[in-house]
Formats: structure tokens, sequence, C-alpha cells
């Protein structure tokens, strides 16, 4: 309950952000505009939208989960806030989880006016509507949360700035683990093993990436699809219990 | 000795070094500090700025951890949350989430105590109506003044009806009506059974509500105690006379015993040392066929006996300097 009061709270602070909504029209604009620019690929009129609209989800809902996320607890500390709640009867990690909730709270209800404006797009180009569209929604849904966790991480300990950054860095280095892998194949064996080394500590963040699937028309079974979500939900488990150890030792000064 | 089941706050050399800086330079906040603050007092906290008051009060709420030393609330280690639920604590310049009213701000607070429904909607009333703020209940706390901030964060303190109120500085920003309340406030809390221990600047208010005061400097305690006995043991009770047409040469006989003289006119002010100067100082005026117009003993104040302290603590480090 501490945590759901902590958390519907961090919603109603995060819709008073400006930014979030700069973002979520910035994210409106760019999948109504392939719209636009689909007139100009006669062709492949219906795979541009699809790419374009599930490509303009991700990359603003990572900027919310980052630019939001890095605010989370570093804000409360600056503005003194925390110094009410954590002299309650409230544990530091129940504080820790409440933000967090809150903000997958915000990004949850973010992600479904996204998909909504591209449903709508969709249903006006006549582009027809798969089942896949919504696996797609789900995943990527699943590694704002992972995003939002690397976020809150990197904010117990450093600055808003360095946060992001980093949060930024994680981000693209994830999508590109794979890419590692590969390229560690062709190195020497000390090589390979850091690379392998940060492939498995670094989120793969390429397994959430279905768009290809979508637009290919590509399926992906249930179990698998379960698999991924777990994979993600143990992921971000793994990154908020880390951020808790570290909140916990830390000083509010 | 106080049976320790009495002892709200029990301190034992707490120290707190900040490091600060890209060199990690050490800051010694607090030194080797011991308290006690028993079941049922008002106890004040007392130092000038940058003593390690605020700094003491965060490690007793658990916001930060000491280098060294223990502390303990109701006789429970640091960090039971058991000590949490019988705690109110109002910190220091609050800023609080300006997007709520005052009501959910409240509301909000007593969540956290699993407070919920009716029965919460009543002590938010009865919170607001104590601090006198229920005229600003569905204003945003973004619209609020200081001395309103201040009143909100007392009323959040109070939500759970703690047995240990903790303030840091109570009284600022707050107006000299806003004061006095915040004083009828906590003498209503010490009716009622409840500990109180804050940290203020202003003495006077010091003086009329606590039981005993500490007065740290550096992080080090200085002086602690009831405030009577504080005033008594150093301070010797200056007296101040009024004479009316003392002759140069009775002052001149007067100068030795006296602190201060004042010239107004043909009368004069008279400080002197101490009481045992009085007679002594009557007897000159008398031979000097002056007049007497008054004689005050002169109380001394917990302010005269802060600067004494506060100073003569002071003067070594500077004489090295
Ligand atoms: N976050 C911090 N980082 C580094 N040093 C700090 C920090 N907070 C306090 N200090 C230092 O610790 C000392 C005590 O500060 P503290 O805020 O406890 O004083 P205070 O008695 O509350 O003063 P005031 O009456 O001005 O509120 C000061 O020298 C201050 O510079
Ligand atoms: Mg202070």
């Amino acid at each position: 309950m501490k945590i759901l009061s902590i958390a519907l709270n961090t919603f109603r602070e995060n819709l008073r952000d400006k930014l979030l909504y700069n973002l979520l029209v910035f994210a409106l604009l760019m999948i109504g505009s392939s719209v636009l620019l689909s007139r100009l690929t006669l062709g492949e009129f219906h795979r541009l939208i699809l790419d374009l609209g599930l490509g303009s989800i991700n990359f603003f809902g990572v900027l919310i989960a980052i630019f939001v996320g890095i605010g989370l607890v570093s804000k409360e500390i600056e503005k003194k806030t925390i110094y009410t709640i954590v002299s309650k009867p409230v544990a530091r990690y129940q504080f820790l989880l409440g933000k967090y909730l809150g903000l997958t709270i915000t990004l949850f209800v973010n992600t479904v006016v996204m998909a909504l404006g591209l449903l709508v797009v969709l249903y006006a180009q006549a582009v027809p509507i798969e089942g896949m569209l919504f696996k797609a929604l789900a995943l990527i849904f699943v590694e704002f949360m992972v995003i939002t966790a690397v976020a809150l991480l990197f904010s117990t300990f450093t600055s808003a700035t360095l946060s992001a950054i980093f949060t930024l860095a994680m981000y693209v280095v994830g999508h590109l683990t794979a890419d590692l892998q590969t390229f560690g194949a062709k190195m020497d064996d000390l090589s390979r093993g850091i690379l392998n080394g940060i492939y498995y500590l670094l989120p793969n963040l390429e397994r959430f990436n279905l768009k290809g699937h979508v637009v290919h028309h590509l399926e992906v079974s249930g179990s698998d699809l379960m698999l991924i979500i777990a994979y993600g939900a143990t992921y971000t488990a793994f990154l908020l219990f880390t951020a808790s150890l570290i909140f916990h030792r830390r000083d509010f000064r | 000795m106080t049976p320790s089941s009495d002892l709200v706050v029990q301190t034992e050399q707490l120290s707190k070094i900040f490091r600060v800086g890209f060199w990690g330079k050490r800051v010694t906040a607090v030194d080797g500090l011991s308290l006690e603050v028993r079941r049922g007092e008002v106890f004040g906290f007392l130092g000038p700025n940058g003593a390690g008051k605020t700094t003491t009060l965060k490690i007793l709420m658990g916001l930060i951890y000491p280098t060294s030393g223990t502390a303990r609330l109701f006789n429970l280690d640091m960090g039971d949350p058991r000590a949490k639920t019988r705690l109110g604590f109002l910190p220091e310049s609050p800023y609080f989430y300006d997007y709520l009213t005052s009501r959910e701000f409240l509301c909000f607070y007593g969540h956290l105590f699993g407070l919920w429904g009716a029965v919460l909607g009543r002590r938010v009333d009865e919170l607001l109506e104590l601090v006198g703020m229920t005229h600003a209940k569905d204003l945003q706390l973004s619209k609020f003044s200081k001395g309103m901030l201040q009143r909100v964060g007392i009323a959040q303190a109070l939500i759970n009806d703690p047995e240990l109120v903790v303030l840091d500085e109570p009284m600022s920003g707050l107006d000299p009506i806003g004061r006095k309340e915040v004083r009828d406030l906590i003498l209503g809390l010490k009716e009622s059974g409840k500990t109180v221990l804050f940290s203020s600047h202003i003495l006077h208010d010091a003086e009329v509500l606590c039981d005993r005061v500490a007065i740290i400097l550096k992080g080090r305690l200085v002086a602690c105690g009831r405030v009577t006995d504080l005033l008594d043991q150093g301070a010797s009770h200056q007296v101040e006379l009024v004479v009316d047409r003392l002759t140069p040469e009775g002052l001149d006989h007067l100068r030795p015993l006296t602190d201060k003289v004042v010239m107004q006119g043909d009368r004069m002010l008279v400080v002197l040392k101490s009481q045992q100067q009085v007679e002594g100082a009557l007897e000159i005026i008398r031979t000097a066929k002056a007049s007497l117009v008054s004689l005050n003993p002169q109380k001394g104040s917990l302010e005269d006996f802060f600067i004494r302290e506060v100073k003569g603590h002071r003067s070594p480090p500077e004489k090295r300097a």
C-alpha cells in the first residue's frame, strides 16, 4: 500500500512534467508524418508506416524513461522532499519501488496513447492490423521498464547528467550486444572473454525489438514471447535490487 | 540516572564527518556528541549556524549514517522500523510536493502510516485546524507563503499522533503571531505527554519553552541542562543603577566596581559587575550625597549565556590563527 501511494503520487508528479507532453507531441507528430513520407515511397508504403511508427514509439518512450527516470530520486533529494518520507515508516527500498512503479504507470499511459496514435494512422491508411503488432508493443513496453530501472540505478549514485549519459550509452550498447559477440569472435581469447562478459552483463535490448517481425509478417510463438518477457522482468528485478542496496547505504545530504 | 526506558532519544559519542569536494576534504559536522532526551520533556537544541544541529537530527531520523557512535530512539536500535511509527519530523526549510493541496498533502503522509478513509479525513481536518490552515485546505502548496508551508509542515509531522516530535527550526519563517502559535502548539504537545526535540536560533523561545537545552558548537556539546541551572551557574548577575547628581570624585570611586557607565545629562546609568558590588556602590553614593533613582538586578538571559559560551569557545582557535 505504501509503495502504491508513493507510485500514485509519482504518477501525478509526472503528469505535471512539461517534458513529458513535449515528447509525447513529438512522438505523435512523427507517427503522423510517416503518412507524408509514405506518399513518396509508393511500394514500401505499409512497411514504412509500421517501421517508423513503432520506431517513434520506442525512441520517444525511451527518452521519457531516461529523462524522467533520472530525476525520480535525485529531485526528491535535491528538494528534500525525501526527508519527510524516509522519516516515516517507509523503508528506503519501498520508496525506490514506489518511484519506479509510478514512472511505469506514466510510461504505460504514454505507450497506450502513442499506440492509439499509430492505430489511427494505420486504420486511416487501410494498413491491415495484425496480432504481431500488439506483441511488438508489449515488448517495447518491457524495454521501457528495463531502461527505467537502469536510469533509476544510475541516479542512486551519480548526478542526473551522468545518469542520463550512462543510461543513453547503455541503451545504445544494449542494442548492439549481438554485434559485440560477433565482433569478439574475431579477437584473441582475452578480448573475447571481456566482450562476452559485457555481453552477458548488459541487457540485450535487441531481444525486445520485434519491428522486423511485424514488418515482414513473421511470427513469434507465445512461449518465446513469455521467455523474452521473463528475461526483461528478471533483468529489471536485478537492477532494482542493486539500486536498493546502493540506496540503502546512502546519505541524504 | 534516568532509567533507559524513559530515554526517548539517546546518542553516544555520535560523530559525522562529511567528505566534500573532489579531494574528499573532511568536514567534522558532529563530534562525539552524547545527548539524552527524556520522556515528556521539551528539549531545545541550540547552537550557532553550522554547529551541527541539522546533521544530528538527520542522523536521528535515519537520513544520514553516523561516522561513529550510536543513536537510539525509544531505546530501539538505529534503523528499527518500529521507531518511525512513533515519530514525527519537520525538516529545516522544508520543500514539499507543491502540486498537492494541503488536504491531499496530509492525506498522502497519512497513507504512509496506513491511515485511510474517514479516520484519516478527520485527522487531517483536526490538524489543519490545529495549525490554523483550515482556510487553505484546498489551496495548492505552490501558492503558499513560507510561514504557511511551515505550518502544514508541522501538521505533517503530527499526522500519526507521534510520541516524539522532532522539529528543525520550527519558528523560522514565521511572523510573531505564528511564532506564538507554534510556542503554544509545542506546549500543548507537552501537555498531552509528548516529547518535543527542537532546534532553534531564537533563544527567547527556547528559554520560555524548554525544560532542558543543549548548546552545541562545532559539533561538540558545550552545555546541557535546565535553563535555570545554566543561567545560575555561569552568570554573575549584573545590577543596573541609575544615579542622580553624582560628583566626579564619587564617580572615580565608583568606576572600579562597574562594567559600564552611561551619562545622561545629570543622571548616569551604572552597570555593576555583580551583586557583590551593590553594598559598596550604595556606600559611595551615600557619602557623595548623590541620590539613587533606581536599582535593577539584571536577570541573565539565555541569550547572554549563549553568546558568552559561544565566544568563550571560539577565542582559542582565533588566537592561534
Ligand atoms: N551535506 C553536507 N556536506 C558537507 N558538509 C556539510 C553538509 N551538511 C552540513 N555540512 C557541514 O556540517 C556542519 C554542520 O552543519 P549543520 O547543517 O548540521 O548545522 P546547523 O547547526 O544545522 O546550522 P544552521 O543553524 O545554520 O541550520 C557545517 O560545517 C556544514 O558545513
Ligand atoms: Mg540547521
